[in-house]
């Protein structure tokens, strides 16, 4: 067995730490905290079904690894409801039917996060660029588009 | 109509924008070892032996299973839903590359890839067949013979069949095709192609089995909970009892998850270790289970003076791959709809099931409909170019009318074909001149319909439970994989109830709990299942006034339900169950004629119109409008029917303008997102959804089903665009710019060189 390295960091606000051996990624790290939002799917980084922020970046989770995070802050799809509402986004995405299975929307709704405090206004290309790097099977993309206009409204 | 019709929001939508929903994928249990699958490296061949001693030897690794662990477990481990022919384990022959052959057991995933990566085996090695049409010659033989199940009665007859590759074979004769085409004004003929995809679902194939006190339970991301009880129970000689298989939500199915899949492998499993056993494929491994058909269509028809069409002659040739599947299924019911949506007196059809040494394939979000209008639409397009006839005014000349028999010899009834085709005509602006553009950017537009029949026989069983408070819980088999059948039925519940449809909860299947229901697939849910609904709401109704009755309160005044449940028990207290199954009637074709005057429960009718255009010097295309139209009859949730039918919509322009599995000596060598092309955000044209709405009369509220109808004309209304922009055809999916190109190259008379 590979031995643990020991690491430090924030998780949604809270200071925590883990032993984690230096072959695991970001999205198994997240599974022993019970944050099932992050999803391993491509295993590749073309998905984003794994999209987690690491001090405020979208990263790939699954190519991410796990003891890279020490010293950092690590934000989750979780932690976006965490007064009991919702965030503008995650409420565009209900409103706007943009999703299906739901399995890659964790994904969708962090990066849509990122590209509203970036470009609080975003054009459709600002949209589609920020978005290329997420993919939806169910194909959601027209729904998304709209849900992310929606979110900018509600935010500006 | 309180709540039928109502645009509400799926039920789940909190718990998918905020992570917490449900899915198989998650689920880790006390004691859980995750498996690792050794995969096969020829396409075909013998096992001559398995080395698993230096896997076996590095620690940490629990224990690897071969085929013959599992025989003796299981004296005959072939699973399967039409045929049972696919082994658990590889047993003595290796059929495809990426077919199972052993599996690492450990409690760390990692560990148990690391020991898989380990294991040899040695193959004596067979000639492979990897094409339809080859296969259609016993030269190399996939199966030594056909081993039909049971669960068929037409497909009895082929059991014990030898020295074929040809699982099924389906025959429709109507009329004289033969005398017809003799006759005829004009007789056109073509071939189309479609290449294997696959569905990709981003939560991957995954599977958990955990043995009991004489049980077992499975946790799946399945579409077909119900079977997957029954099959694996018969393996096991075990009554259905024992067997408890329970479905969260499910990350994309699309027809991927349909009938076993993993369940068997882990079932086996942890009856061997006697311990919870998990298997998660990746992405990759994805390309060696289930695909899309890919298919050989020869079309000819035989067109009178007044451009009508006498005769239509149609051969399909599906390649199914190693394993059956439900291909023979498939080859049966999209074959006689094989001439189309069309009036056609005289008709032949011969439609062929097909094993090769390829990765299975299966359903893939319309049963195979797609592949036929690929080809049907296309084909009638060049006959109205050939005739020089506007072609909606060919189809609206041809098209198949309501009462009018459908090739089966089954009438149609409340069938829009020609209501989705005026749609599409006038969304496109058919009537008007289109710019088509200058110099070596041209513009064209085209459009497509196709139609397919529901599944049948079939059996959907529902069960409303009305509480003592009065609140109402539905329990159903259907899985909702992001299509809305919580939402919509919750909804048929409501309105039966006069509840509001936010109120009901709906609890996803659990064999233990949930009664049968035949399967999530073929767009069948809201029908079959929502009529099973209404009854079984319908049911709890008629019993709560019963027993308002009982109570002694007098008939005829609506009380609510807990204060009938308090007069009548003194107490917060009891139940009124409602339960009701639903079974429409069904005759299958004759073997000989192919015929049935009740062939299907109700009809599905989708097209899609296309404005595309083409770069003459790279043969670039880029779809400016893509239009479309579904008959949904009356829709329970139109705002969930819209996206379900602009999601097919999409998924079928990856189909058709991208994915493609490449094959290089029967190995895959694009399986990965990386190099097999899915759309993006960035691929999606702008998009326009018609929802058609014509009454269903036999469907819950006039509705039926719509999952597929968004798939069927998408490829051949944008090669229809393509050969109104650039006077080139295109005949084999995909359509890649390439394609373009070497065709536009090819009518120029300096085709490009080959690769």
């Amino acid at each position: 067995m590979t031995s643990t390295r020991n690491i430090n960091f924030t998780l949604n606000g809270q200071p925590v730490s883990a032993a984690i051996e230096p072959h695991r990624n970001l999205v198994e790290l997240l599974q022993r905290f019970d944050l099932f939002g992050a999803r391993e799917s491509c295993g590749q980084g073309l998905c984003g079904c794994c999209t987690v922020l690491v001090d405020d970046m979208a990263v790939s989770g699954c190519l991410y690894f796990a003891v890279w995070v020490d010293g950092k802050s690590v934000t989750t799809v979780e932690s976006l409801d965490a007064d009991g509402t919702l965030s503008n986004v995650q409420q565009a995405f209900i409103d706007c039917g943009a999703f299906q299975c739901g399995f890659c929307t964790p994904g969708f709704v962090l990066m849509a996060h990122q590209l509203l405090k970036q470009h609080p206004d975003p054009s459709d290309d600002d949209i589609r660029h920020y978005l290329s790097g997420n993919l939806c099977r169910c194909a959601a993309y027209p729904e998304i588009i709209e849900a992310v206009k929606r979110a900018a409204k509600a935010v500006t | 109509m309180k709540q039928v019709g109502r645009d509400i929001p799926r039920l789940e939508v909190r718990a998918k924008v905020t992570g917490r929903a449900d899915y198989t994928h998650h689920l880790r249990l006390p004691g859980m070892l995750y498996g690792k699958v050794f995969r096969a490296t020829v396409p075909h061949g013998r096992i001559r032996s398995i080395d698993v001693t230096a896997a076996k030897a590095i620690p940490g690794v629990h224990r690897i299973v071969i085929g013959e662990d599992i025989r003796k477990l299981i004296p005959e481990p072939y699973y399967g839903p039409a045929f049972h022919d696919q082994p658990i384990l590889a047993l003595d022959k290796v059929r495809h590359i990426g077919e199972p052959v052993a599996v690492v057991l450990a409690s760390d995933p990692h560990i148990a890839e690391h020991a898989m990566q380990a294991i040899d085996a040695d193959y004596e090695e067979l000639p492979a067949v990897y094409d339809e049409i080859a296969a259609m010659q016993p030269d190399i033989i996939v199966h030594d013979m056909l081993k039909p199940a049971g669960t068929f009665a037409d497909l009895k007859h082929l059991k014990g069949r030898k020295g074929t590759n040809i699982a099924l074979d389906y025959h429709l004769r109507r009329g004289d095709a033969e005398a017809a085409f003799a006759r005829a004004e004009r007789v056109i003929e073509h071939t189309f192609k479609t290449q294997q995809c696959l569905h990709l679902p981003f939560e991957p194939f995954v599977a958990v089995a955990e043995p009991g006190d004489g049980t077992l339970t499975i946790y799946t991301s399945n579409q077909t909970p119900s079977f997957v009880r029954t099959e694996i129970a018969r393996l096991f000689g075990w009554h259905e009892n024992r067997v408890r298989v329970k479905v969260p939500y499910l990350g994309g199915g699309f027809g991927a998850k349909v009938y076993v899949k993993l369940e068997a492998l882990v079932a086996a499993l942890a009856m061997i270790v006697r311990r919870p056993v998990k298997i998660a494929l990746t992405m990759e491994e994805q390309f060696y289970m289930i695909t899309k058909h890919p298919t050989t269509f020869r079309i000819k028809s035989g067109v009178g003076k007044d451009g009508r069409v006498v005769a239509r002659a149609c051969e399909v040739f599906w390649n199914g791959g190693a394993y059956a599947d439900i291909g023979p299924r498939i080859t049966q019911k999209s074959g006689f709809t094989a001439p189309g949506p069309y009036d056609i007196e005289n008709i032949s059809i011969d439609s062929y099931a097909l094993y090769t040494n390829r990765t299975p394939a299966g359903a893939l979000r319309g049963f195979g409909i797609p592949q036929l209008v690929w080809a049907y639409e296309s084909h009638t397009d060049l006959i109205a170019r050939e005739l020089g006839v506007d072609p909606v005014e060919f189809r609206r000349n041809n098209i198949l009318r309501e009462g009018r028999p459908q090739a089966s010899g089954t009438a149609m009834h409340d069938a829009a074909i020609a209501e989705v085709l005026d749609t599409l005509a006038a969304r496109l602006g058919w009537n008007k001149p289109l710019d088509r553009g200058t110099g070596t950017v041209r513009r064209g537009r085209g459009l497509a319909i196709g139609f397919k029949a529901s599944i049948s026989p079939t059996t959907s069983v529902a069960i409303v439970n009305v509480g003592a408070d009065g609140s109402t819980t539905l329990y159903t088999s259907t899985v909702d994989m992001g299509q809305g059948a919580d939402t919509a039925f919750a909804q048929i519940v409501g309105e039966v109830l006069d509840i509001e449809a936010e109120d009901v909860r709906v609890v996803h299947p659990d064999t233990d709990v949930t009664p049968y229901d035949m399967g999530t697939l073929g767009s069948r849910s809201l029908f079959h299942m929502g009529n099973a609904v209404r009854l079984a709401a319908e049911d709890a109704r008629t019993k709560l006034r019963a027993l308002a009755t009982e109570a002694g309160l007098p008939e005829g005044t609506n009380y609510p339900p807990a204060e009938v449940f308090k007069k009548r028990y003194g107490m917060q207290a009891g139940n009124v169950i409602g339960t009701a199954s639903y079974v429409p009637t069904y005759k299958s074709p004759d073997i000989q004629t192919g015929l049935s005057d009740n062939v299907t429960p109700f009809w599905m009718i989708g097209g899609a119109g296309a404005e595309v255009e083409v770069d003459t010097e790279t043969g670039a295309i880029r779809v400016l409008r893509l239009i479309n139209a579904a008959d949904c009859g009356k829709p329970i949730n139109p705002a969930v029917a819209r996206t379900q039918l602009s999601g097919a919509a999409i998924m079928q322009l990856g189909f058709t303008l991208s994915e493609a599995m490449q094959l290089d000596g029967g190995q895959v060598t694009n399986a990965s997102l990386a190099d097999y092309k899915i759309p993006g955000i960035r691929d999606i044209p702008p998009i326009e959804n018609e929802l058609v709405e014509a009454e269903q009369h036999s469907g819950p509220f006039g509705a039926k089903g719509l999952g597929e109808s968004g798939t069927f004309g998408v490829s051949p209304a944008i090669a229809n665009a393509i050969h109104d922009a650039v006077g080139v055809r295109i005949t084999e999916l995909p359509i890649t710019a390439e394609a373009v190109l070497r065709a536009l190259r090819a009518g120029a008379g300096h085709p490009l060189e080959d690769a």
